[in-house]
């Protein structure tokens, strides 16, 4: 099934409380060697016909208007999937 | 007076602002999500809840609903609008107040009766407060931490934008402590506690005087119903 | 009913069981005896197909049938006298009791386990059992305006206990608080017992007017049989019978998740459709589906009815394409109800269901046979009485025997614990005490629960009970408290017992309200264990006798049998949940003292009772002896007094004085408000014929401390004699001096109490 795939981050210059205590988690259970998380979301719009340039434009704004909000958040990737 | 309630599904606090508003003095109207018709009402009150679950962020699903467009497009006019914990974070999703509301600090829900100052008694929902008057509110959220960015916070404080700030306890990591917000114009504000939760003796914050005797948050609703009537 | 000639599905028909008679089932995998297989297939007069054994391995489990516990459940219903039936318009039997309260106004309520699933997967297993017992309400036809939750835990300082505490309380706050319920109180307890098998138990209340009654009953033939809700996916599979090797067939299941997963969003939802549908009056039976799913609710609601039911098991709405039929009947999906529909409402229906955006599906009808016919496309899977499956369950005797360690335990009192020479060692004791988990101040874990919403609550912790508003236009409310104490059931459980309900029926005295109904849910080892089948024979027994003498009929519960790791059991711990009326809330009584110069009394007698006492094992590790003695007229002479007291204004406040003794309810009451004291126990210790530390830590029963208004001194306590219950003024009230004056013992700084008394549960849990 054909699909795009959305990729949405935490702003860079913003507080992430989650990734922050995952960080802490991972840390406490011994790895040392990660220095920082960050988590976000992948959001799947599947299609049941193939995908054109048009269905990608309009995800690209759907991304930016609906799936993510632009004060704290970027949309950091928006791909085909076969 | 009448003051429109929206529930959407997952709204939790819409029989108490609806109370609320009766308490104050005026005529509450319950407004459904998916109706666009706002039977012609003097303010809205989006209130607190889970709408849609939190699905997504929260209060982004809920504001795409119909009742919701059709209350941004009113309050561009001047229509009192209140919004309370879920209904703040849909004014910040719809973009009538700036910044952005994300998970507690500490990572846990949190209830306490909060402490805040009313710094600005020139909106539509506070204009019976003294300037800078301390009052007891109750908190009761996960997702309460106000963030935005450095140019929107210096914007917010030098025009008094901020209208209530978390006294000796900020319960969840919100920047310069704001509780909450007001538009330009003092016509939209939004907030984290929930003033509908103190209105009736018996009921609300303990006091020095009381168990559950607090109404702090009475002067909202009727705050709004005298800007109604000067207006 | 069309019977093609069956062509090789996979699917195990009704056709093929008669067929094969000897085909391999798997009874024992899926929790069955042989006996009870046997059963089975004398019912049928063939053996079962797979569906069918699927079925009847769900429903005949002990959490579905109460098999082992149904013959001592019995007294509830048998020890039962007209009066105490008065107010009761729901018994036991249906999904929650119900109590008419007055002003044509009822509530419905209960309380449930989920004790299993919250030790595998913490968070789930609290979330699901508070969806679950919501739900029941909700099928009596209620709004469910309040939660409360018992928790007991293991050792606070091991790891896995802070792993179970976490997942439990993010659980509850999760689903509790995005349904919009207030959690109203319970209580929080750590043993070493319960390391292996944490207890969560669920309470939950709902309000009705009469008309809104609704039963979980299929009374007319032709009426729709609708599922509606969440799809329904591989959740809890085996959760209520627990699958093991299973193999049904050759493509049989493989092992599923035995942990259901709940969405809070989908049950509001629910909730809101529901009351929408019932108020429409499209709907004449419902029932919600809990344990075994699908399975319990069409044999329920037709058992229920007298009726049958024809069902097309491809209707169901699935989340996962790849469940079979078995499956589909075991599932434990969250957030489904069945409603039984009346053709001519269906239009009707369809709009509410559609508005609120829930999905639902035709399932069958009704039908006027005492046969459920379940098919799977055109192949018939399913056809057997229901009440064989719903009701006419097996019913065990099991084995009971007298405990081998029980007579060395009871001679083991306390007596042999040396006690504190000096107030200086007293005054630590205290602080030890008021300090240590099972009393420190919870609200790390409370405040992570809503109390506001709704707009009525009266009355939530720390206060004795809560209490609920249920009219907004005359005030009229209940009050609920919930009470259980494991160390005495261990000592005796049938006093244990006995004291539980006691104590819970105090509570609600305390709060101003007149005890009116009760709920249990009694958590016990394994009943395959004849010492755990002793122990809640003594118990039940108790409970029973109790409700008797005390006039308050049981109206619901929960058995949750296996707490049990290896050999070794918990305690047996039935948690006693009573309700209270009050005709309005504004008369509701805090547990603290806010005002100054207030008179403190103690009501009752205080005699040498130490045995299983907190100063004994959270101070000393010592269990043994026998536990406080429960007199329950002086417990119904004390809620008297104090409603009475409550009907004149006259007390400010009434604490209940149980685990950790006087010493720790005063501090509590002190702490409430923040308000001092100045309490003298040299009068007491002479009345009652007891040392100090019998006064500062005995657990004698019936006792409450109250503090009154010097202007209503004469009236309260004339109101005491003339009722017949021992009164002491004890101390004052003292709000200069922030500070507990225990006379000759030791002045505690508020400050001080307090930092010990709330740091305790952040530094464990934080």
């Amino acid at each position: 099934m054909p699909k795009i795939i959305v990729e949405i981050m935490p702003k860079q210059d913003l507080l992430d409380p989650q990734g922050k205590a995952v960080a802490n988690a991972l840390r406490r259970s011994g790895h040392n060697e990660i220095s920082a998380v960050r988590i976000g979301k992948r959001i799947e719009l599947h299609f049941d016909r193939e995908i054109t340039d048009k269905d990608v434009e309009n995800a690209k704004a759907q991304a930016a208007s609906f799936l993510s909000n632009d004060v704290i958040e970027d949309v950091v990737a928006v791909t085909v999937e076969n | 007076m009448r003051i429109g309630v929206i529930t959407y599904p997952g709204t939790l606090d819409d029989r108490d602002a609806q109370r609320a508003v009766r308490l104050a003095g005026g005529t509450p109207v319950p407004l459904w999500h998916a109706d666009d018709d706002l039977k012609k009402v003097d303010a809205v009150v989006l209130p607190g809840g889970f709408s849609y679950g939190d699905y997504l962020r929260c209060g982004a699903i809920a504001a795409q609903a119909p009742a919701t467009k059709e209350v941004i497009r009113l309050a561009e006019k001047g229509l009192p609008v209140l919004g309370i914990c879920n209904g703040f974070q849909v004014l910040v999703e719809s973009h009538l107040l700036p910044g952005g509301l994300i998970r507690n600090e500490k990572q846990h829900f949190v209830c306490r009766d909060q402490k805040l100052r009313v710094e600005n008694v020139n909106t539509a929902w506070t204009n019976l407060f003294e300037k800078d008057e301390e009052i007891t509110i109750p908190l009761k959220n996960g997702e309460g931490g106000y963030i935005a960015h450095e140019e929107t916070l210096k914007m917010l404080e030098a025009e008094n934008r901020v209208v209530f700030r978390y006294l000796d306890v900020n319960p969840n990591g919100s920047m310069n402590d704001i509780a909450g917000l007001t538009n330009e114009r003092g016509n939209v504000v939004g907030l984290m506690p929930h003033p509908e939760h103190a209105v009736e003796p018996g009921f609300g914050p303990d006091t020095e005087v009381a168990t559950r005797s607090g109404i702090d948050g009475l002067k909202f609703f009727q705050s709004a119903l005298k800007a109604l009537v000067n207006s | 009913m069309l019977k093609k000639k069956s062509e090789p599905s996979g699917v195990d028909t009704v056709e093929s069981a008669a067929q094969d008679p000897e085909k391999e089932q798997p009874w024992k995998e899926l929790g069955l005896k042989e006996d009870e297989y046997q059963s089975i297939r004398e019912i049928l007069g063939r053996r079962p197909t797979s569906s069918e054994l699927a079925m009847y391995s769900v429903m005949w489990s002990e959490h579905c049938s109460y098999k082992s516990s149904k013959i001592y459940l019995r007294q509830f219903g048998e020890k039962v006298t007209e009066e105490m039936k008065e107010h009761l318009m729901v018994g036991m039997g249906e999904n929650a009791g119900v109590v008419d309260i007055g002003e044509g106004l009822a509530v419905t309520f209960k309380v449930e386990s989920h004790n299993h699933p919250s030790y595998i997967e913490p968070f789930q297993g609290a979330a699901t059992g508070v969806g679950g017992i919501v739900r029941d309400i909700l099928s009596m036809g209620a709004r469910p305006v309040a939660v409360m939750d018992q928790l007991r835990f293991g050792a606070p300082e091991k790891a896995d206990t802070a792993r179970v505490v976490h997942g439990v309380v993010d659980g509850i706050s999760f689903y509790g608080n995005c349904l919009g319920l207030p959690n109203i109180g319970g209580e929080t307890v750590f043993d070493a017992v319960y390391q292996g098998n944490p207890l969560v138990n669920a309470l939950s209340i709902g309000a009705l007017k009469h008309e809104d009654l609704q039963l979980a009953k299929a009374s007319n033939a032709g009426d729709l049989v609708i599922l509606f809700g969440a799809r329904t996916g591989a959740d809890g599979i085996g959760g209520v019978s627990v699958l093991a090797s299973e193999t049904f067939g050759d493509e049989g299941p493989t092992k599923r998740p035995a942990v259901q997963v709940g969405d809070p969003f989908a049950e509001k939802v629910l909730i809101e459709c529901c009351l929408e549908l019932y108020h429409s009056g499209v709907v004449a039976g419902i029932q919600d589906l809990g344990g075994a799913g699908i399975s319990c609710a069409t044999s329920e609601l037709a058992s229920n009815g007298g009726m049958g039911m024809k069902i097309q098991l491809k209707n169901v709405l699935l989340r996962d394409e790849s469940l079979t039929p078995e499956e589909i009947l075991m599932s434990e999906s969250q957030e489904r109800m069945c409603a039984i529909v009346p053709r001519k409402h269906l239009k009707g229906f369809e709009k509410i269901v559609n508005k609120w955006e829930v999905e639902y599906s035709v399932l069958g009808e009704v039908i006027n046979e005492d046969r459920l016919y379940i098919d799977w496309g055109d192949e018939e899977i399913v056809n057997v009485p229901p009440r064989t499956v719903a009701h006419d369950g097996p019913v065990y005797n099991r084995p009971v025997a007298y405990p081998k360690h029980q007579d060395a335990l009871n001679a083991d009192t306390s007596a042999s614990i040396k006690r504190a020479e000096n107030s200086t060692e007293l005054a630590a004791q205290l602080m030890q005490l008021i300090a240590s988990p099972n009393h420190a101040d919870k609200s790390w874990i409370t405040s992570q629960y809503d109390r506001y919403v709704l707009g009525n609550t009266a009355l939530a912790q720390p206060d004795d009970g809560g209490m609920i508003r249920i009219s907004e236009d005359t005030g009229l409310g209940v009050a609920l408290a919930t009470d259980a104490n494991g160390k005495y059931c261990y000592l005796d459980p049938y006093e244990g017992a006995r004291q539980a309900l006691a104590e819970a029926y105090r509570n609600v005295a305390a709060t101003g309200a007149v005890p009116r109904a009760v709920t249990n849910c009694l958590n016990f080892g394994s009943p395959e264990n004849p010492e755990v089948m002793w122990q809640f024979k003594q118990a039940t027994a108790g409970l029973a006798d109790a409700c008797q003498e005390l006039g308050i009929p049981v109206t619901g519960g929960n058995v949750s049998f296996y707490n049990q790791t290896g050999d070794t059991a918990i305690y047996p711990t039935p948690v006693v949940g009573v309700l209270g009326v009050i005709d309005d809330v504004a008369r509701r009584i805090p547990s603290g003292w806010q005002d100054d110069g207030n008179n403190i009394y103690l009501l009752g007698t205080t005699a040498d009772e130490l045995d299983g006492s907190a100063w004994a094992k959270d101070l000393h590790n010592h269990l043994g002896g026998k536990p406080p003695k429960v007199d329950l007229n002086k417990e119904k002479q004390l809620a008297e007094l104090l409603h009475g007291a409550s009907m004149q204004g006259l007390v400010e406040a009434a604490h209940d004085v149980s685990e950790g003794g006087l010493g720790v309810a005063i501090l509590e009451a002190a702490l409430r408000f923040n308000v001092g004291a100045r309490v003298w126990l040299g009068e007491l210790m002479e009345r009652d014929g007891i040392d100090v530390t019998a006064a500062l830590f005995s657990e004698s029963q019936s006792r409450v401390i109250v503090s009154v208004g010097r202007e209503d001194d004469v009236k309260f306590q004339a109101l005491c004699e003339a009722r017949g219950v021992p009164v002491l003024r004890i101390g004052v009230t003292d709000k200069e001096n922030a500070s507990v004056e225990i006379k000759d013992i030791a002045t505690l700084e508020l400050s001080e109490i307090r930092m010990a008394w709330s740091e305790t549960m952040p530094r464990l849990f934080s």
